[in-house]
């Protein structure tokens, strides 16, 4: 190790890749994983959350999977945790949908009211 | 790509005897199996800290822990917990089982009092990879101390900090540092003393095991500050899983130039070598340590010197235990002055405890300073098992001393802990119930040091063999009164003129218990009775008439013909004869036989 830059480097690399074990207190992505969720495709986008996630060096957001609320048919269901505010809840979601909740509401901080389930008709 | 869970298979000595190599061969066989490979990661640990309940698994981000599991619980937890989202309760340990919640890892009673500095990525990181060490700020300390301090500076911090030494004696570390620091011969050398000789202690193991490279980074620096560019880690080779670990940290810290030469670029050269012990308990004081180092026999010799001033070949030596390296960096980053803010007045910071004996929950802890005993026993170890009466505990191994009941409030702290007659000791913490004989007790740690005595020194070699012949008379029910004045004259000469450590403190364990549990050694020696019901020879096997149904198995089953009856009367032990095996308390149907 010559410099503390290449030290500074691989913190931070691997931070983002352990920090869930640690770090609590960042935004919560909770996918639901049951038998319908999975039918309807919450694998994909769980994998496209993560994907998203990685390519845009979010470190702080920890992803979970979670079980059915009983509303098996708006599965795919994601919701979004974020600190000191209300959780909210996507119905439906596919992986182009699931990219942009990334962008658009953990990123840059605007819940997309159309997709949630309030607004489902 | 970001893994959304990590499944934290303890890898420690503890959960791999118990079989956590084919836990997580498992969880990774089920993982691929289900899909998920590329979504969860399977780590293996160090020591969590509860070895009793292992094989242990935590599931990250959730903190969810799974205990004692098994292989074929796996398929279960990876369909349920990891695919589907749904933690698998009946696996999950019983403390952070909430009517509706599961509690996380730190909530739990065992882990909330508990203050993790020194094992502050135990459990947390994969010890075989130096990048989940940097991650968690692993050598920032060492990269803070060569490209902004002094070493007078980092001596100036460590003193602040107030740290003391966790090998036992306690000595305050600053000062040993610059006392090395100070000399003007060279080359100096830098020491860890991993020998951890106390009889169930695993303290040192767990933090080689789990976190290596806090001690290799801490003892660069402490070669640093005294000028030492070279360190060994003297390590017992009954410790394979640690000694290996620390060969790939090393392996590791020389790859990426954080050992080795011109560290940072700054011109600093620093390397360190594992040198082998093979497990003497008189090894792992000091100057028969570098003895040992050295090629010589581990024998101690008289201080001064001090090895500040000649130690391995002659040359300055610092000599550190391993858990006062692991508090190193944690100083360095936050200040002597945070370090200081913990524990109290005369001790600082935390000490890590094996937790053993009558208690519920065993394992590896760390509390700081200033925590009772109390706290320590019912909060943090969950009580004494089957609702028995606590009796005492001890602290402090070979070297300390029993505290009892009435002394529970005791705060853990050097000078309390002497004050009450035992001492801080290198952390072993063994609880006793009512059930156990204090006696007894201390005849075990005699034994013990009579065992490793190394024989250089006569009040070592023959007073403490004198002392386990008088504990072993009193326990078979030959005491004699005036016994109990040989053995507390022997203690005194004993302390006062052993060469080292080893013997300077064989005593305490006998004298601890005559301090608080002397009406113990008198029954035993004026009533002929062991009150815990313990020193065999002390008891009479009797059968109880009204539950004997003279079915004669006993007497069938013993060994030496002691037992006599007819069909139809009960049975009767002949005394003269037994040999007090217990086979026929084991053998009879109706627990009609016991002792008194
Ligand atoms: C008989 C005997 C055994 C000892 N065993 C150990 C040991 O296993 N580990 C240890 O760190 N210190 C042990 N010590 C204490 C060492 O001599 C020395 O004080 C210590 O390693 C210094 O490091 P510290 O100041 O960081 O505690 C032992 C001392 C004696 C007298
Ligand atoms: S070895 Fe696994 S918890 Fe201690």
């Amino acid at each position: 190790m010559k410099t503390l830059e290449e030290l500074e480097r691989i913190r931070k690399e691997t931070l983002e890749k352990i920090n869930l074990r640690k770090d609590r207190s960042g935004v919560r992505i909770a996918v639901g994983m049951a038998t319908c969720g999975i039918a309807a495709g919450a694998r994909q986008v769980m994998m496209a959350i993560l994907d998203e996630l990685a390519k845009r060096n979010v470190t702080n957001v920890l992803v979970t999977e979670t079980g059915c609320i009983g509303m098996c048919k708006l599965e795919p269901i994601v919701d979004v945790y974020m600190p000191g505010q209300e959780k909210v809840t996507y119905v439906k979601v596919d992986e182009k949908k699931a990219r942009q909740i990334v962008v658009e509401h953990v990123i840059n901080g605007h819940p997309i009211r159309e997709w949630t389930i309030e607004n489902y008709e | 790509m970001l893994y959304r869970s990590h499944v934290m298979v303890c890898g420690g000595t503890g959960c791999t005897s118990s079989g956590s190599d084919e836990v997580a061969e498992r969880f990774i066989e089920e993982i691929k199996k289900a899909g998920l490979d590329k979504e969860i990661l399977v780590v293996r640990t160090g020591c969590f800290g509860l070895c009793e309940l292992g094989p242990v698994v935590v599931v990250y981000p959730e903190g969810v822990f799974y205990s004692r599991v098994k292989p074929e619980y796996v398929p279960e937890i990876v369909e349920e917990h990891l695919l589907k989202g749904r933690p698998v309760r009946k696996y999950i340990y019983g403390e952070s089982l909430e009517e509706k919640a599961i509690k996380p890892l730190e909530e739990t009673p065992f882990f909330r009092k508990q203050r993790r500095i020194a094992l502050r990525n135990c459990g947390v990181i994969n010890p075989e990879d130096i990048r989940e060490a940097i991650a968690f700020d692993g050598y920032k300390a060492l990269a803070k101390v060569l490209t902004e301090m002094t070493p007078e500076q980092v001596i100036e911090e460590v003193k602040k900090s107030g740290l003391r030494g966790r090998g036992g004696g306690g000595f305050p570390t600053g000062v040993k540092w610059e006392f090395a620091y100070k000399q003007k011969e060279t080359p100096k050398y830098v020491v860890c003393n991993a020998d951890e000789g106390d009889p169930g202690a695993f303290m040192d193991r767990s933090i080689l095991e789990g976190d290596p490279h806090s001690v290799l980074e801490a003892m660069a620096i402490a070669g640093y500050a005294i000028g030492a560019n070279h360190g060994y880690i003297y390590v017992r080779a009954e410790y394979p899983l640690a000694v290996k670990r620390l060969k790939i940290a090393i392996q590791q810290a020389r790859e990426y130039g954080l050992l080795g030469k011109d560290i940072f670029g700054t011109g600093f050269d620093f390397d360190i070598e594992i040198r082998l012990g093979a497990g003497a308990f008189v090894c792992g004081e000091e100057t028969a340590l570098l003895n040992s180092i050295m090629g010589k026999r581990g024998e101690p010799r008289p201080r001064p010197p001090f090895p500040a001033v000649k130690g391995v070949w002659g040359k300055p030596t610092i000599i550190n235990n391993v858990e006062t390296f692991a508090n190193i960096p944690p100083i360095i980053l936050n200040g002597g002055e945070w370090f200081a803010s913990i524990g109290t007045e005369k001790s600082k910071g935390t000490k890590v405890f094996a937790l053993t004996g009558k208690v519920n929950n065993t394992g590896l802890i760390e509390v700081p300073m200033g925590t009772t005993l109390r706290e320590i026993i019912y909060e943090i170890g969950g009580g004494i098992p089957g609702g028995k009466k606590f009796k005492a505990v001890q602290i402090g191994g070979p070297s300390g001393g029993c505290i009892p009941a009435e002394l529970l409030d005791t705060p853990i702290d050097y000078d309390s802990l002497t004050s009450a007659g035992a001492m801080m000791g290198s952390g072993g913490l063994v609880v006793m119930d009512e059930d156990t004989c204090m006696v007894n007790v201390a005849k075990f740690f005699l034994e013990f040091t009579v065992d490793e005595s190394c024989g250089k020194c006569a009040p070592c070699r023959i007073g403490t063999k004198r002392m386990l012949e008088l504990l072993d008379k009193i326990t078979s029910g030959k005491g004699e009164e005036g016994d109990i004045e040989k053995l507390e004259e022997l203690a005194k000469t004993i302390k006062a003129t052993a060469l080292c450590g080893l013997g300077q403190t064989a005593p305490n364990p006998v004298l601890s218990t005559l301090r608080y549990f002397r009406h113990e050694y008198e029954a035993h020696i004026k009533e002929k009775r062991c009150p815990a019901g313990v020193c065999t020879a002390l008891l009479s096997f009797v059968i109880d008439p009204e539950k004997c149904k003279a079915c004669g198995i006993c007497a069938k089953n013993c060994p030496v013909g002691a037992i006599f009856g007819k069909p139809k009367t009960p049975y009767v032990i002949d005394q003269e004869k037994c040999i007090k095996c217990g086979t026929c308390i084991d053998k009879c149907p109706f627990g009609a036989i016991y002792k008194k």
